[in-house]
């Protein structure tokens, strides 16, 4: 069983991430945690010296995180970018193409389903933040570069 | 008809195969029905009453005799031999074993269909218009734009989790064929200086706070809809209420917030969002539009029938619609014979209208929101003996439109959520207003049944609307009269205390009788309704 998973080079970050409001209030932390409802545009002024966002899924079917991570990704934010919470192996796929690149589920996660799930679609619709190319690029490779 | 490449049949495929291996768990016991629940509703499978019901999409009502006729196999198999069509131009089993549910999807697959997103809190499947391509007052054929959409929206990695789910309809004419602005998002392609784009209508819908979409963009082009979409969803994602369900549709957020001040906010999302490079290329869509090219009409066809039979008259009188090709015509199929299940069609009806499709209109049929079926492409010279293989299969019913043409939803008799019977009531009322004559003296009137206040039924946009609600035990019918899902949109008004079932019938019956004591010259039900307003109907429902 999985109860962390990382697809970041090098260590996580391990400092402990503190709310939005204590974050923006002082100046020396360098990780933050998000819940469900928070602005992520907040934490934009502050992208170059954070390390660690989180953002916390109180259930599964609360998608606001996927709107919070891609928003951060689009604003150029490079750090790592935690789910936590009530994470689910069929969710990771959604969660890899808004940008989160570690989980931290509450309930640990079987290899075998997060191997199959990685793996399951060769292809993607749409454009996001993870560098796939979608299926329209592949399509008129002349017209769309990368 | 699109066709997939092998991108588009790889998703379908490798949906299947997940599905599977989800199913397996579940009937394995490795996964509780809780843990499965939110897995199988991704994929238009509801635990119902008595079984599973399946739901299979059908992108934007248009599909091939192929998919007709597997469709069909399907209900015969794996159904108890029926398919009930759906006021979303989908197709629903009532009968379904979960164990079977893999099966079936990869049956469907090998056809180009699926189930994905037919439930859950997700974008759903695109409604377009069922005379697209066909009716001669359309600026451009909306389903390229619908098809771009379905690709887009499925599997949309942001948009999966939304506040509750999610309706987006494309049309292209000034007459409004489905209910378009009672949709989440609607879209209606115009033509601008020479430019295709869309005019943009956010926040319709029914439930229990029906409202009809107000405009929140005069032009999005055509080749930055995608972008334009993602900002209107991104903002409903973030903002949307997630604290009660029954408020969690886009429509709250929109009068909550106000419009401007939601247009405000997706106007700023989308400056930023136009930026990212979100939109396909315009060959991507330069790509799709030639599947839905004009078929190869023969030319210099004629326009005369021999209506020397005056049953196959009365017929072509109300089912036939016009095409934009001389010598040819659109066949509406209805659904709603006398006495019988609104939508619902047989195997081997289904078979049959896979048969005519291929044989008589191109190889393409389509489904209305309003439960019927379309032939789009019939030569005239061809309705006489089309018209006789649907007589005797008892799908010649001429009621387009008419009283008898009830939406309604499938209701207590299938449906865990409902609190009264829709299917015996509108059985009761198609055999109330059997007459051919006397629904033809009636004109065009829309009767809609919902049978709780989910308004699957679209009660609200009957020009007649029943909704059936539980009290204290019994089943008790609202009756509302005045909405529209058409471009004259609106929504019903309640008339006062509600009915039993024979109760609303006869207050249905006076309704209409007030209508053909007042109405002038060339006016609707629902022209009278708005001109006379409510007072005099409630005079004559309980005076």
């Amino acid at each position: 069983m999985v109860e962390f998973l990382s697809f970041r080079e090098g260590d996580a970050a391990q400092e402990p991430a503190v709310t939005v409001e204590s974050f923006t209030g002082q100046s020396n932390s360098t990780a933050v945690r998000i819940e469900a409802g928070e602005d992520a545009r907040e934490l934009l002024p502050y992208l170059d010296r954070l390390s660690l966002v989180e953002v916390n899924f109180p259930v599964y079917g609360d998608g606001r995180g996927y709107s919070a991570a891609r928003i951060l990704r689009e604003a150029g934010y490079e750090g790592e970018l935690r789910a936590v919470g009530d994470v689910l192996v069929d969710q990771l796929v959604a969660m890899r193409r808004c940008g989160f690149d570690t989980f931290r589920p509450d309930k640990a996660l079987d290899d075998a389903a997060v191997e199959r799930a990685l793996n399951r679609y060769a292809d993607v619709y749409q454009k996001t933040v993870d560098g796939r190319r979608p299926v329209w690029a592949k399509r008129h490779p002349e017209r769309v570069n990368g | 008809m699109y066709r997939y490449d092998s991108y588009d049949q790889s998703i379908v495929d490798a949906r299947v195969e997940e599905f599977r291996d989800q199913t397996q768990r579940r009937l394995a016991g490795q996964l509780t029905e809780d843990q499965f629940k939110p897995l199988r509703l991704m994929n238009g499978l509801y635990l119902q009453l008595h079984a599973y019901m399946l739901r299979v999409a059908i992108p934007y009502g248009t599909l091939s005799g192929r998919q007709m006729r597997k469709l069909g196999e399907i209900a015969a198999k794996y159904d108890r031999g029926y398919g009930h069509f759906t006021t979303r131009q989908n197709l629903q089993y009532n009968w379904i074993k979960l164990a079977d549910a893999p099966d079936i999807l990869a049956e469907l697959a090998t056809v180009e269909m699926h189930a994905i997103q037919t439930s859950g809190n997700c974008i759903r499947n695109i409604s377009s218009d069922q005379y697209a391509g066909v009716s001669a007052d359309e600026v451009t054929d909306p389903r390229p734009w619908a098809e771009l959409l379905r690709q887009w929206s499925t599997f949309h990695p942001e948009f999966t989790y939304l506040p509750r789910k999610f309706k987006i309809a494309v049309i292209a004419s000034e007459e409004d064929r489905s209910a378009m602005r009672l949709h989440d998002i609607g879209l209606k392609l115009v033509s601008r200086d020479g430019r295709i784009g869309a005019e943009v209508y956010a926040g319709g819908g029914m439930g229990r706070t029906p409202m009809v979409a107000p405009q929140i963009r005069d032009f999005v082009p055509e080749d930055e809809i995608v972008s334009y979409l993602e900002a209107c969803l991104r903002v409903y994602n973030r903002y949307g209420r997630r604290d009660n369900k029954y408020k969690a549709r886009i429509k709250i957020l929109v009068h909550e917030l106000g419009v401007e001040e939601y247009k405000r906010q997706v106007e700023e999302e989308y400056a930023h969002m136009r930026e990212l490079g979100l939109n396909p290329p315009t060959e991507e869509l330069d790509r799709i539009r030639p599947f839905f090219a004009n078929p190869a009409y023969e030319a210099g066809l004629s326009d005369d029938l021999d209506r020397s039979d005056p049953a196959f008259a009365l017929w072509v009188d109300r089912q036939i619609a016009a095409h934009k090709q001389p010598g040819y015509a659109i066949v509406n199929i209805s659904l709603k014979p006398k006495g019988g299940i609104p939508g619902d069609a047989s195997a081997e009806q289904i078979a049959l209208v896979a048969d005519l499709a291929e044989t008589y209109s191109f190889d393409e049929l389509r489904v209305t929101h309003a439960q019927n079926l379309v032939l789009p492409h019939v030569k005239k010279a061809d309705l006489h003996a089309i018209w006789q293989k649907l007589d005797e299969a008892g799908l010649a019913e001429a009621n387009l439109d008419l009283i008898t043409d009830i939406i309604a939803c499938p209701g207590l008799d299938y449906c865990s959520l409902a609190n009264a019977r829709s299917i015996p009531l509108a059985q009761k009322l198609s055999e109330r207003f059997a007459s051919a004559e006397r629904q033809k003296d009636l004109g065009e009137l829309k009767v809609k049944i919902s049978g709780c206040i989910n308004a699957c039924g679209h009660h609200h946009a009957g020009h007649i609307g029943v909704l059936g609600v539980d009290r204290k035990g019994v089943e008790n019918f609202q009756l509302s009269l005045g909405g529209s899902g058409a471009e004259d949109a609106s929504v019903g008004q309640i008339t006062g205390p509600g009915f039993s079932e024979d109760g609303v019938v006869d207050a249905i019956e006076k309704v209409t009788n007030l209508y053909v004591a007042q109405r002038q010259e060339g006016e609707r039900f629902l022209d009278t309704y708005r001109r006379l307003g409510m007072k005099p109907f409630k005079e004559a429902i309980y005076g």
